[in-house]
């Protein structure tokens, strides 16, 4: 790496730049991993799910991207902790009274406990499903389908709960982060910058929606 | 008389400044490294002195009291600056430009610096353009202007109600730039107490850093003030709350003489007094005057609101006297006017000291083009209405919404309540031709000098003489006395003068901890500018004047027996900033008093009651007063006065009509 | 709203200096009219400290009209106080009612040290200009102003930007004391002008390494800066420096 393009990654704009394209490549991914558990609602007893899961699971192409969503992801965490680090040592002494809500909302500025408890979520979420799949030969020796494993796991009411509460951060974590990503890319306009934030709003709203439906939908027995 | 030379070069008027220029004495690179220069202020003309001496290589030290250059009271203009580019082709050139000054001067400027001053005018809005300085434009793509201050051409250059702060904004980010390339030290929160002379020439100065409260001593090899005006002296004032007068006072005292210090502008439209609370006046753009209308009720003491007095009861006052200029004639008639009317008793407002400014008739009049824009063929009153509020507040929304916010009016419905207010001082440090007082190698630009304005300033003219001053004049006139001191070796600040002056600094700071009484610095500021206003404000006369002498005497006596003044010298204590500038208003006031006294003629911002036509309207009297009268200090409140005679070669001085 | 006069309770921020430590000082005020500014509220309240022989509380204002930027208070947890668009200075004793608690803090960020009372060092910003908030243009060298003709549109935009008073309630509001809108203000209103794009590369990666250096933080787009911006500054600002950075780091 040139000292030059260096620079740049250190500076606070650069370290935006990264969050911002991580956050992105974080959003396709969603849609993928949204799309294909969606197949769950096909309710086929999880046939083209199952199909679906071992597809991405034999794939080598799907492994690379496997290595570079977690870089992705490992990326986004740790220049948001540098970030954060560093934002927290630019106020010193806090204010006495601050209304922040005057002037954005409450989500915009809790970026970062958002993203904690993802991080948190992700952690059992990783455990419950990718743990089984990639590290144990419950499901490559077909002992266990993915989608029975889905039945097993959202049988669990706290889990359930657990689940629907960490989509609930995602949607927040989502409201400001969509369009946030394109405002670092220096995406603003008057007359497009609306259309993105609508969608982002949007997208936020029904990602979240189609994921929360997941065990919902399990525990209630919705899906045979 | 020998005692003032104006140095105006020789030759016709259009050739003085380039012939000047030509043979001025110029100083080698090389030398320019060693030559130090001390300017004081940062407004328009000090940022734009120092960038422009710094690009030639001077090494310059800035002071400023503010946090920063860019907080500099000429941020503060909102109108415009006159040029004479004639972009609009409507007939103007640089003589008509310097015509028009000149007689808006009512004949008391010298011609020689006003022509100089309209010849570098087109410079200014070159360069300004070049900083990336956003003027308004046309949709063509070039410069939009406007008329501006009771002139017949379109001369004025702009940028929204915000011309002061984008102009200076320019020659501050032209200051940035040489503080960054080292070649200018800026020494912010920083007031200039006290020049240092050596061996009559003015050499450094002595600076108090108001964040540590110490004294410091600088050297230089000529001291710019770049001050700004002494309008505060009358407390109330469209001034910023830190303008003062205390670098241009402590340089008369040490030899400078003070030029017209009873010329001061009162502006017409200003946002009237509401109570004893107010700390300050804010003006309303005269450029409301192009599409407002000025009036008062025909009944005296009428307290109906503006909105529901009938046309027929209303009196158009400046319509009616001046049927030509109408409400657009020149400030000082303006504001004498309004004076006039609430005098007999006929002003508004709970004060009664006030007149109506009134968008009624223009919102109609725009409703009416924007529906025939539209294609509306019988617009509603209503629509009419609606149309021409939003011309109204595309041309005035940010002074509507400032109104409305101090006031709490809505003004596109109550007609606004202005009142005239302190606004500008044409008088100031005497400076002949190369910007140099009477002490050598001490200059003296922009509002802080007495020179291009003479009795009274043209609107738009003000930010025109700083930029002028600081980036076209300057770097040309310092050169001759510079010239002739690339021999001089920077003085080590340990010289006795330096020690003299930084003992005299302390000591007056001593003195003002040591009265230890019991008002504050306020008290006698305000009771100040009360004496000035009412006895040498908008109209004076004999009596008053020698009644305000008096009383100002009085009451400095007072101040230095009962002010108090809290907290400690080395620290940030602004109570002591303020007590060291008012003790100088104190006196400042009382020379502008014993001015005003002397010309006993009226002259643009100068009204005499004692001398008026028939009809109310001002009476100069040239034969005796055509002169500048610069004070010489001699101690111990003590003035004498020297006349510096006004010579009009192309100009003849005839009475300003405006009807 | 209120409209007869008010007895308030003030919370100010009282430090002596930097170097030592502050606290909030309770000052009741009687009888403050609605008409009053809330400096001037300021100014009966130090002429009472004064009379006590106390010390008067040291806060940074000049021109009293909006413009100069130099006032700077956190009223009631809001730079500028309550009212949107305006600086304190502009801000009316109306916008209280009789009985309230203001709270007064001064602008707090690392990068603006608290001087005395409600004053902060605000010279980062200066050290910003200095670096690249310019055109280098000398004096006498510039050729007829109407020779580059500029898209009326681009002038309105770069002077919306240029409007920018550098008060510094950007950096007071947000919640990580970033400076994006301020320096994104000046590089927008040169980024707008054919004037100013020639030095465009240098400009917005020297201001952006200064404003790093000076220990502002980054901008996490909550749009706090814009919505305490007395004087409107849009977050276009900050998206066209973002633009302008990415561009002329990919171009050197």
């Amino acid at each position: 790496m040139s000292t030059t393009s260096a620079k740049f990654l250190q500076s606070s704009l650069g370290k935006k730049l990264l969050m911002s394209l991580t956050g992105l490549f974080l959003i396709s991914f969603l849609v993928v991993h949204c799309v294909l558990n969606a197949l769950i609602f096909l309710n086929d007893g999880g046939v083209t799910f199952n199909a679906g899961a071992e597809f991405m699971a034999h794939n080598p192409l799907i492994r690379i991207v496997e290595v570079v969503l977690f870089i992705g992801i490992i990326l986004h965490i740790i220049q948001a902790a540098i970030l954060t680090r560093q934002n927290n040592k630019a106020r010193p002494v806090k204010y006495a009274v601050y209304n922040g809500k005057a002037g954005s909302t409450w989500y915009s500025r809790s970026m970062g406990l958002l993203g904690t408890l993802l991080l948190l979520f992700l952690i059992i979420h990783l455990k419950h499903f990718w743990v089984l799949s990639r590290f144990t030969d419950e499901i490559t020796s077909g002992k266990e389908t993915l989608f029975n494993e889905m039945k097993e796991v959202f049988g669990n009411l706290v889990i359930v709960i657990i689940y629907i509460l960490g989509v609930i951060s995602l949607a927040y974590h989502l409201m400001h982060g969509f369009q946030s990503a394109f405002q670092t890319l220096g995406w603003n306009h008057p007359k497009y910058t609306p259309v993105v934030k609508a969608i982002g709003f949007g997208f936020s709203i029904l990602i979240s929606l189609v994921f929360a439906a997941m065990p919902i939908a399990m525990y209630a027995g919705w899906i045979k | 008389m020998s005692k003032l030379d104006s140095k105006i070069p020789e030759g016709a008027i259009e050739q003085k400044w380039s012939k000047y220029k030509s043979s001025a004495a110029l100083v080698n690179p090389s030398n320019k490294r060693n030559l130090e220069i001390i300017v004081v202020g940062s407004g328009l003309a000090g940022a734009s002195a120092a960038a422009s001496l710094a690009e030639l290589g001077y090494k310059v030290k800035v002071f400023c009291f503010q946090d920063s250059a860019r907080r500099a009271h000429s941020i503060a203009a909102q109108g415009g600056i006159n040029a004479a580019k004639n972009y609009q082709n409507d007939g103007d050139s640089i003589y008509r430009l310097f015509y028009d000054t000149v007689k808006g001067g009512d004949y008391r400027a010298r011609e020689g610096n006003v022509y100089r001053l309209a010849e570098v005018s087109n410079n200014i809005i070159d360069q300004c353009v070049a900083q990336g300085v956003p003027l308004a434009r046309e949709y063509g793509g070039m410069l939009s202007n406007r008329s501006f201050g009771g002139t017949q051409v379109q001369r004025t250059f702009y940028a929204s109600g915000q011309t002061g702060q984008q102009l200076l904004l320019g020659a501050y980010s032209a200051l940035q730039r040489q503080i960054g390339l080292g070649t200018v030290d800026m020494f912010t929160r920083h007031e200039m107490l006290e020049v240092v002379k050596i061996d009559d020439k003015a050499r450094g100065i002595i600076a108090r850093d108001l964040v540590t409260g110490k004294l410091e001593r600088h050297f230089g090899h000529a001291v710019l003030l770049c001050t700004g005006g002494y309008g505060n002296v009358f407390y109330l004032s469209t001034n910023a709350m830190g303008c003062n007068a205390t670098a241009a006072w402590k340089a008369h005292k040490k030899g400078a003489f003070f030029g017209n210090p009873c010329f001061t502008q009162i502006h017409p439209t200003c946002i009237p007094v509401s109570g004893d609370h107010q700390s300050k006046l804010t003006l309303m753009s005269e450029s409301l005057r192009n599409d407002g209308r000025i009036w008062v009720p025909k009944k005296q003491n009428d307290t109906r609101k503006g909105n529901e007095i009938p046309e027929e009861e209303r009196d158009y006052y400046l319509e009616r006297r001046y049927p030509a200029f109408g409400n657009l004639v020149p400030r000082d008639v303006a504001s004498r006017a309004a004076k006039e009317r609430c005098d007999e008793g006929y002003g508004v407002g709970t004060s009664k000291m006030a007149v109506f400014l009134d968008f009624k008739a223009a919102i109609e009049r725009f409703g009416k083009v924007q529906a025939k824009k539209s294609n509306i063929e019988n617009p509603t009153e209503a629509q009419l209405k609606e149309f021409g509020k939003q011309v109204v507040e595309e041309k005035y929304g940010n002074l509507f919404s400032m109104y409305e916010q101090i006031t709490g009016e809505n003004p596109y419905v109550v007609p606004m309540r202005i009142y005239p207010a302190v606004h500008y001082t044409m008088g100031g440090l005497w400076v002949d031709y190369n910007l140099m007082t009477t002490v050598q190698g001490l200059y003296c630009l922009g509002e802080a000098n007495f020179s291009d304005h003479g009795a009274n300033r043209l609107g738009a003219s003000a930010l025109m003489q700083g930029l002028a001053d600081g980036y076209f004049v300057i770097p040309y006139t310092i050169g001759s006395y510079l010239a002739k001191e690339i021999a001089v070796k920077a003085i080590p600040t340990t010289h006795e003068a330096f020690v003299a002056a930084e003992n005299e600094v302390q000591s007056q700071i001593d003195k003002l901890f040591a009265i230890k009484g019991t008002k504050s610095v306020d008290h006698f500021h305000k009771k100040l500018g009360k004496i000035m206003w009412e006895k040498c404000g908008m109209a004076r006369n004999e009596k008053g004047l020698t009644e305000a002498i008096q009383e100002i005497r009085v009451l400095r006596d007072e101040f230095w027996k009962d002010l108090r003044v809290t907290g400690k010298q080395n620290e940030m204590n602004p109570e002591l900033e303020k007590a060291s500038r008012v003790s100088d208003f104190l006196e400042l006031g009382e020379l502008m008093c014993m001015d005003a006294l002397n010309r006993s003629e009226s002259c643009g911002g100068h009204f005499r009651i004692e001398s008026q036509t028939p009809d109310g309207e001002a009476l100069r009297k040239d034969e005796e007063f055509s002169y500048v009268s610069a004070w010489e200090y001699k101690g111990n409140n003590t003035y004498e006065m020297h006349k510096e005679d006004l010579v009009f070669d192309v100009v003849h001085p005839s009475s300003r009509s405006y009807k | 709203m209120s409209t007869g006069n008010m007895n308030l309770t003030l919370r100010i921020w009282r430090q002596n200096s930097g170097k030592e430590q502050g606290q909030l000082v309770t000052y009741p005020v009687k009888d403050i009219s609605p008409d009053m500014s809330f400096l001037e509220m300021f100014d009966v309240l130090n002429e009472q400290l004064v009379s006590k022989n106390e010390n008067p509380i040291v806060f940074d204002h000049d021109c009293r009209e909006g413009i100069c930027g130099m006032c700077s208070m956190v009223i009631n947890g809001r730079p500028h106080g309550p009212k949107s668009g305006i600086t304190t200075c502009q801000l009316h004793m109306r916008s209280f009612k009789e009985g309230d608690t203001i709270v007064v803090e001064p602008w707090r960020a690392q990068a603006f040290p608290v001087i005395k009372d409600l004053t902060v060092d605000r010279s980062g910003f200066e050290r910003i200009m200095a670096k690249g908030g310019f055109v280098s243009v000398n004096t006498g060298t510039a050729q007829d102003a109407n020779c580059i003709p500029i898209p009326k549109d681009d002038a309105d935009a770069s002077f919306n930007a240029a409007a920018c008073i550098g008060c510094g309630a950007c950096v007071a509001a947000c919640k990580n004391a970033s400076a994006m809108l301020f320096v994104s203000a000046k590089v927008s209103q040169f980024a707008l002008l054919p004037q100013g794009k020639i030095e465009a590369v240098a400009r917005v990666k020297n201001m952006v390494a200064q404003m790093d250096d000076e220990g502002f933080g980054s901008c996490t787009n909550t749009g706090a800066c814009e919505a305490e911006c007395p004087k409107g500054i849009s977050l276009e600002n900050i998206a066209r420096m973002n633009r302008e950075y990415f561009v002329a780091n990919i171009k050197q």
